[in-house]
């Protein structure tokens, strides 16, 4: 057990890559051992990323130096920095793994039935291994030149798995995702350039120890800021989502989603621990706050003429980010103040909270949105109604994970809303009630969507989701009911120690020694 | 620190205490109101059929959207779909932090 927990670090990131680069073969052997291999590899590696949760919030960080003899010694001896792949994960990273291997097996497994056989399904489980690779490599690496490599991976295969339809508006799609994605992806390898020509590091933990705040630190921030901001969907650069996940499969669509919450870690990441105290808190914090209002605001807004539902979510995804950038950017607002320790520590909460709630109703409510249209062949709402006749337990899923978006308790969305509005009232009422007003528009966007595709006369004739469908959603409705009765436990086991690592920059400099 | 307080199962005990009461207030109603001329709908007494009585999702908050038809034009019009506006958007937001932090710390 012990070896395992030393190495699973490694593990969780090698698993899948190598796996996915297994899949084109086991695929030309076996239809049914390709499914049986997929759904397999998905779920050790949610075993290892639990096995290695309990570890990390017990016994602290770990890191792991890839191609060292003995893993943890990250600076070799005739080094005095790290010069290898360090791997580092605190409580915050672990945080993001469980939220990327729990959203990735939803998908796999609902896949099984979603995605048809005869158009390159081992290519598509392929991909979706690669997309874990790059979330989990982006969550997990201690070097930000690594954190550009994982960040291309996850851009590349989600951008491949975007056109899987091989449709025009699925090739526009992905087009714009992939052009966004690239000009993103040269903005942090331009300022990992910035800080390997100013520093010659390349690892955050050191280079967060030497970071000046120079004129050339100010740049290469603004690129990272810009650049993560962009790829969590933060308006005004957010342009590109509901082109994206509207015409994504469903299943891909929920990883997406789960692609961008990796950003947004990275995002946290920079600020909190690459900068820290040396930048100005309140400026930036000011900027998260702003992009947070804005996203929230106009994420709802344009949801609710919206016709298309998986267009209408996908304004919702962005709606809900600004919630994610509201709750930290106001605790990164605060860092260094005392009134940090008094209710800035719980808005991040709050914020990190709404990140793994997320992850789980907008995953459900695509997964529905996909078994509505593996039915009507059709993401139009007009051409949508009385489904709740026949598809029962579709409907059921899609009023848990409405419900839990719109923050009506007892549901999960309830339990980090409420810590957000509470909180971020103390630095501004104004920002609660907007936080609030959105809520209301949310529901209002969403009784829209119940009302026009499961109210009313039965329309169409037609039958409920295959079996594994159904797995999917439930796999993430048990979830958001378990977050939503049991939000304490959560916040006390999961979300706090997350926020502090995130908080404490001091742990994560002192775990890499030097 | 700051301590929010939340117990779902208190809620969800409330919510079943509120249900039952509705259910028995029901029940005590009029049974033989039901399945009348009272519960079709009123168009003006002619007979609709079924499949005609369900209303788009189109027609769902067309109010609210043509009340604030000046936001909603100008948001179209930035939701252009064109990437070149896409970039545009990025470039300039990201002028804009760097500018913002380069006055902050001449001003700071």
């Amino acid at each position: 057990m012990n070896w395992l927990i030393t190495h699973s670090p490694a593990l969780l990131i090698l698993l899948p890559l190598l796996s996915a680069f297994l899949m084109p073969l086991i695929d030309k052997i076996s239809k049914k051992a390709r499914n049986f291999f997929a759904v397999i590899i998905f779920i050790i590696v949610e075993i290892l990323v639990i096995i290695l949760a309990l570890d990390i919030l017990k016994n602290g960080m770990h890191v792991y130096a890839i191609g060292e003899r003995n893993p943890l010694q990250t600076i070799p001896t005739q080094a005095v920095v790290p010069i290898r792949i360090v791997l580092q994960i605190d409580a915050m990273g672990i945080f993001m793994g469980i939220i990327s291997a729990t959203v990735c097996l939803s998908a796999c497994i609902y896949s099984l039935a979603y995605i048809e056989e005869g158009r390159g399904k081992g290519k598509f489980y392929t991909l979706l291994l690669l997309i874990l690779v790059g979330m989990l490599g982006m969550e997990f690496t201690g070097d930000i030149f690594n954190l550009f490599v994982f960040y291309e991976i996850l851009s590349i295969a989600s951008a491949a798995l975007i056109v899987y339809s091989r449709k025009g508006e699925a090739s526009e799609g992905a087009f714009k995702f992939l052009v966004i994605s690239s000009i993103s992806a040269l903005f942090i390898l331009f300022s990992v350039a910035l800080f390997y020509g100013e520093y010659d590091l390349l690892n955050i933990a050191y280079l967060a120890k030497n970071i000046k705040y120079t004129h050339i630190d100010k740049i290469a921030l603004a690129l990272l800021v810009s650049a993560f901001a962009m790829k969590c969907g933060s308006v005004p650069m957010h342009f590109w989502c509901p082109d994206a996940y509207s015409v994504a499969p469903s299943s891909i669509t929920a990883t997406l989603v789960a692609g961008s919450q990796a950003s947004l870690y990275a995002l946290f990441r920079v600020c909190f621990t690459l900068y820290g105290l040396k930048l100005d808190s309140q400026l930036i914090g000011g900027i998260l706050i702003i992009f947070g209002l804005l996203s929230m605001f106009v994420g709802v807004t344009m949801a609710i003429p919206q016709k298309d539902i998986k267009r209408l979510m996908a304004y919702h995804a962005i709606s809900q980010t600004g919630y994610m950038l509201l709750g930290v950017g106001a605790g990164f607002y605060l860092l260094g103040k005392p009134e940090f320790e008094i209710y800035g520590i719980k808005a991040m909460e709050g914020g990190i909270f709404h990140i793994i709630n997320h992850a789980m109703y907008k995953g459900l409510l695509f997964l529905t949105a996909g078994a509505i249209f593996y039915r009507l062949k059709t993401r139009n709402l007009n051409e949508m109604g009385g489904l709740a006749h026949t598809m029962k337990y579709t409907s059921v899923f899609f009023i848990i994970g409405a419900l839990a978006i719109a923050g009506i308790p007892p549901f999960n969305g309830f339990a980090s809303k409420l810590i957000i509005y509470e909180s971020v009232y103390k630095i501004s009422p104004i920002l609660s009630i907007i936080a609030m007003l959105v809520s209301i528009l949310t529901l209002a966007s969403f009784v829209k969507v119940f009302y026009s595709a499961f109210m009313g006369p039965k329309i169409h004739d037609v039958r409920e989701v295959p079996k594994s469908m159904l797995i999917g959603m439930g796999v993430l409705t048990f979830v958001i009911i378990f977050f939503g009765l049991f939000p304490q436990y959560i916040v006390n086991n999961l979300v706090n120690p997350a926020v502090m690592a995130l908080a404490k920059q001091a742990g994560y400099l002192s775990a890499i020694g030097g | 620190m700051y301590e929010i307080v939340w117990e779902p199962i208190i809620w969800i005990i409330s919510f079943v205490i509120i249900t039952i009461t509705v259910y028995i207030i029901r029940a005590i109603g009029r049974v033989d109101y039901r399945g009348g001329e009272e519960e079709k709908p009123f168009l003006s007494g002619m007979e609709a059929p079924k499949e005609k009585m369900h209303i788009s999702a189109s027609n769902v908050y067309w109010g609210f959207i043509d009340a604030l038809k000046g936001y909603y034009n100008s948001m179209k019009k930035i939701h252009s779909g064109v990437i070149n506006d896409y970039v545009s958007w990025f470039m300039l937001i990201t002028a804009i932090i760097f500018i913002s932090l380069f006055l902050y710390g001449v001003i700071k």
